[in-house]
């Protein structure tokens, strides 16, 4: 397995890079999804009158109390149902994104509410509307402060990419490393479970493990830079529950 | 909706099974999270180096490949679950969850331990406490306080996280329900999920909910 005279050795790590390569590009996508739509959510619900907060909330409130399994499942079986049929691979996507979208919605929302109240009342002052203030102001603050929070829980879409377990005919990679336990099981009569799993495992492992460390030091780099904003208490409460796995990150 | 109204008696076993999986894997992660946060905080370094080592693990892997490593890897080497009412996946499943889970009591246990001054600690042992008393006498009863909180939300993240060990096939619980019933063919997808999605947020938001309110009641007064 781990000789490259084996004549397995090309077919069953090219089966697992093209599932590690599905779930990064599925990560990725999601990232960027839920960035832009759990902007968007945090930006109406600070900004927006009280009848589409009370929306915008409901709908963040919805999304969170859902397991993101089930979110994933009800993309891949009611899309196809009421006629809309996409490559496997947007299923997942759009399922991790309806999860992920509002817990990036509350992480830029705490982000926003951690700045000094005087940085808006600075922008209105000198006469910036309350989209400007936003866009100009708020947002670019609120994402340096919530970067670490943010790269948490990139950690935690890796993680929840595998659950494209659930959709049937998707080869990610855990799929992947299914496949190739399947094959050597049927084929060849070797069982190479244990092995798979802990090679898979440390691929995840060694990703995450890079990113909560970079999390770390840009948190650290933060609180050196801007010891002002950089640790709000209710900032603090918020970075460390999506890091250590508060309502999302577990 | 209408299956969720039609077949109810059907979603309400799966939502107990749900509550018993999450219950039994609930009590597991707590008691085995704590004793790892105690690791964690030993004078003893192989024991440090244990718990470091669960946490890096555990948090760094997705649940479905330590599921799969509890049902399918763990038999290879000799390792046997019994089975619950003829459902092979119900104990792996369990064992599973917890194990995951654990990893992140622990983190939650250990910042609850840090935020007590360590004078206590110093304390406690300079009256001759040993450490294991000091742990669990001085420093743990102060430190549950700052971490209900933040357990209650890992928990919450646990009942969704039993999701993932129903689509592995648990029978008897909120995801199976699922199968049972597509397999009728008598309902749309859309129907079924709906009445699931329902259930498990019958489940989370009122947990949510009563977290905050506990939140605020036993803020810690320092």
């Amino acid at each position: 397995m781990f000789n490259p005279a084996n004549r397995f050795f090309v077919a069953t790590w090219g089966a697992l890079a093209a599932g590690l390569v599905n779930t990064l590009l599925a990560a990725a996508l999601t990232v960027v999804f839920a960035l832009v739509i759990g902007t968007a959510l945090a930006v109406a619900r600070v900004s927006s009158s009280r009848a589409y907060r009370w929306l915008v909330v409901s709908v963040i409130e919805l999304f969170r109390g859902l397991p993101v399994v089930i979110t994933i499942y009800f993309a891949a079986r009611v899309l196809p149902e009421v006629g809309v049929a996409l490559p496997p691979l947007w299923y997942l996507v759009i399922g991790l994104t309806a999860y992920n979208c509002v817990i990036i919605a509350e992480i830029v929302r705490a982000g926003i509410n951690a700045l000094p109240r005087g940085q808006t009342e600075a922008a209105y002052a000198v006469g910036l509307s309350r989209f400007q203030t936003l866009r100009l102001i708020l947002l670019p603050q609120a994402f340096r402060i919530m970067l670490p929070a943010l790269i948490s829980q990139l950690v935690v879409i890796v993680k929840d990419t595998s659950l494209g377990f659930v959709i049937f005919g998707f080869s990610e990679f855990v799929r992947a490393a299914n496949i190739v336990i399947q094959y050597f099981i049927g084929q060849e009569g070797i069982n190479l479970t244990l092995q798979m799993y802990v090679a898979v495992a440390l691929v995840f492992i060694l990703v995450n493990y890079g990113l909560g460390k970079l999390a770390e030091y840009i948190q650290a780099r933060l609180s050196r830079s801007r010891p002002d904003v950089a640790a709000p208490p209710g900032a603090e409460l918020t970075a460390a529950r999506g890091a250590t796995g508060g309502t999302g990150a577990v | 909706m209408d299956a969720l109204i039609q077949e109810f008696p059907l979603f309400w076993s799966g939502f107990l099974g749900t509550l018993r999986l999450a219950l039994f894997a609930a009590v597991g992660s707590l008691v085995f999270g704590t004793l790892l946060a105690s690791f964690r905080v030993s004078p003893l370094p192989p024991l440090r180096f244990v718990g470091l080592a669960w946490v890096t693990v555990f948090r760094n892997s997705p649940l479905v490949v330590v599921l799969f490593v509890f049902a399918f890897a763990l038999p290879q080497v000799g390792i046997r679950f019994p089975t619950f009412n003829g459902n092979a996946f119900f104990w792996p499943g369990v064992a599973g969850l917890a194990a995951y889970t654990a990893a992140f009591v622990c983190e939650a246990v250990r910042a609850g331990i840090n935020a007590v001054p360590p004078g206590q600690a110093e304390a406690a042992r300079a009256v001759g406490l040993t450490f294991g008393q000091s742990l669990g006498t001085i420093v743990l009863p102060q430190a549950l306080r700052s971490v209900v909180p933040p357990l209650g939300s890992v928990i919450i993240a646990m009942i969704k996280n039993s999701a993932i060990v129903g689509a592995f096939g648990v029978t008897g619980e909120l995801f199976s329900v699922d199968g049972a019933l597509s397999a009728t063919g008598v309902y749309p997808a859309l129907s079924i999920l709906t009445g699931i999605a329902v259930c498990y947020l019958v489940i989370t938001i009122p947990a949510g909910i009563g977290l905050n309110v506990l939140e605020r009641r036993i803020e810690v007064k320092r």
